[in-house]
């Protein structure tokens, strides 16, 4: 050690440096004298789950990858959309599926087929072209297809998985989610088709007001006079396209997983989905029972076009009429009649 | 017989995202798909906590009750897993599991899933321990030998705990009593209805 050293320690800066350091002692004192304060706690200030959860239902950070959905932490929705699923829908669709064949199993016991009234008369009426029915076969054909697939989603795992075993089910359920999702674009243009060939007919009017108050002719022996569409048919045909619109519109956002959408605004469209499907099929069902086995004479008019004239008078006598005056003035004017089918 | 669970303490958790790694080296997890990832809560803030993420391997799994074709079981020691010869894709598990664990590597056309894939704990799947066909299909199984999952296994700073879930919360409430703090064992509640009080 040098005499310069020993200076520099003892210098003036050395004396007013230490002096501080007291003084910056002394001051301290009555701080730590205190409550001990100074004691570092991070959970003070820590974030903490339930926190959270209370103010969001779900945890929401960042994440370094890129995959930002991956960001949500914890999702709590999942468990009510799992309830949902499991317990609401099987119960629901259950209730208006299994309801509606009963209903429609008891009516027939009480009233058997529907007979023509007078019998076959032997002559027919054209009633739907082959463009309208190719639009009506189009739409159902892929909508019977959509309901069964999709019933298996929802069903399959209780009633068909048993029976046939785990790797066949699955072959299965494969094929019919594919079935599900390509159909699902037939079935959007069918509708599309069906708005733009039969909404006119579709207007509700006076008529239709009539033909419910008389039941439809469904419950005891009235016939009230109806158009081309009786009004049961035209609620069927916006249930169709309004309900049938909203199950392929959810549809479309569950086929595009993430296109815009969050998981809570799939797992919605999801409910939706599946609560106004099992009710268009507990309708369908309906429609079905009355087009096929429910009445005689009725499945002409989407088998092969051409109904009774019979049957056209008792259930539709309104358009009867306006089919004969067509043909009488077009019979006046030199035109083929349009009532003899042209195919 | 165990309960194996995982268990993150966020205290100690520094973001440093090496069990994300290592769970995608370990079971070669395809391109795309994270098994498991690190999500930093109020970022930035006073109070930030990083949790690492992964499937919790839920008692009564919420995935397990929605599949559609039935493919997840349990092993023994509860974890959770599927069978990806049975899965179809539906993306169901991924709107019912509250941790966003499922997830799909996307083939074919407009949204089209394939084959779900999630954390399998390193425990494989249903094919024969250590086949080729499982480490295919599921990544390793480190259970089958003896091990726990990677990512806790090589956790730096030990933050990420599996094991047996009474073992791993006493650890974790040992630590607390001692540092004196925790902002909670995350997730637990939701996948295994009881938390952690210390």
């Amino acid at each position: 050690m040098t005499r310069t050293g020993t200076d520099r320690r003892w210098s003036a800066h050395g004396i007013a440096a230490a002096l501080l350091m007291l003084m910056a002692v002394l001051l301290m004192l009555p701080a730590a004298s205190g409550p001990a304060v100074a004691q570092v706690n991070p959970t003070t200030e820590a974030v903490k789950e339930e926190q959270l959860m209370q103010a969001l239902d779900r945890v929401t950070g960042r994440v370094s990858i890129p995959d930002q959905k991956a960001a949500t932490l914890i999702q709590v929705e999942g468990q009510e959309w799992r309830a949902y699923h499991e317990r609401t829908l099987a119960w629901i669709g259950g209730i208006a599926i299994l309801g509606t064949l009963a209903v429609l199993a008891a009516f027939y016991i009480v009233r058997g087929r529907i007979p023509i009234e007078g019998g076959l008369s032997g002559r027919t009426i054209v009633r739907f072209r082959w463009f309208e029915r190719f639009v009506h076969w189009l739409t159902a054909s892929c909508f019977v297809i959509l309901a069964l697939s999709g019933l298996n989603v929802a069903f399959g795992k209780s009633l068909l998985l048993p029976l046939i075993g785990p790797e066949a089910f699955s072959s299965f359920s494969m094929a019919a989610k594919y079935a599900h999702n390509f159909l699902s674009f037939p079935f959007t243009l069918g509708l599309v088709l069906m708005f733009f060939i039969w909404a006119l007919r579709n207007i509700p009017g006076r008529v239709d007001i009539a033909w419910f108050m008389q039941g439809g002719g469904i419950v005891g022996n009235t016939h009230p006079p109806a158009g081309k569409f009786n009004g049961g048919q035209k609620v069927l045909f916006w249930l169709v396209i309004l309900v049938g619109g909203a199950i392929a519109a959810s549809g479309y956002i569950l086929l595009f997983p993430f296109y815009g959408t969050t998981i809570a605004q799939m797992q919605t469209a999801q409910v939706i989905h599946g609560l106004l499907a099992v009710l268009l099929i507990a309708v369908i069902l309906g429609h079905i029972y009355i087009g096929t086995l429910g009445m005689e004479g009725a499945f002409g008019a989407m088998g092969s076009g051409q109904v009774d004239l019979n049957w056209a008078r008792q259930h539709h006598s309104l358009w009867v009429a306006e089919v004969e005056n067509q043909a009488a003035e077009e019979g006046r004017r030199g035109v083929p009649p349009s009532a003899v089918p042209a195919e | 017989m165990a309960r194996l669970k995982f268990l993150c303490d966020a205290d100690r958790c520094i973001e440093c995202n090496a069990c994300v790694t290592a769970c995608k080296n370990e079971n070669e997890v395809p391109w795309g798909i994270n098994r498991r990832r690190v999500v930093t809560i109020n970022d930035g803030k006073p109070g930030e906590r990083s949790i690492s993420m992964a499937c919790m391997h839920c008692t009564d799994a919420p995935c397990k009750a929605v599949c559609p074709v039935d493919c997840f079981y349990n092993t023994p020691d509860g974890i959770v897993l599927h069978s990806k010869d049975l899965c179809i894709g539906c993306g169901y598990c991924f709107y019912a599991c509250p941790f966003g664990a499922p997830q799909y590597p996307r083939v074919g056309n407009f949204g089209s899933r394939g084959k779900m894939d999630k954390c399998t704990y390193c425990a494989g799947g249903p094919e024969p321990d250590l086949s080729a066909a499982e480490y295919e299909k599921y990544g390793a199984n480190r259970i089958a030998e003896g091990k726990l999952p990677l990512c806790a296994e090589m956790c730096s700073t030990k933050s990420l705990l599996a094991g047996d879930g009474e073992i791993i919360a006493a650890i974790y409430k040992e630590r607390v009593l001692k540092r004196g703090y925790g902002s909670g064992a995350w997730g637990w509640k939701t996948a295994y209805k009881e938390t952690i009080d210390v």
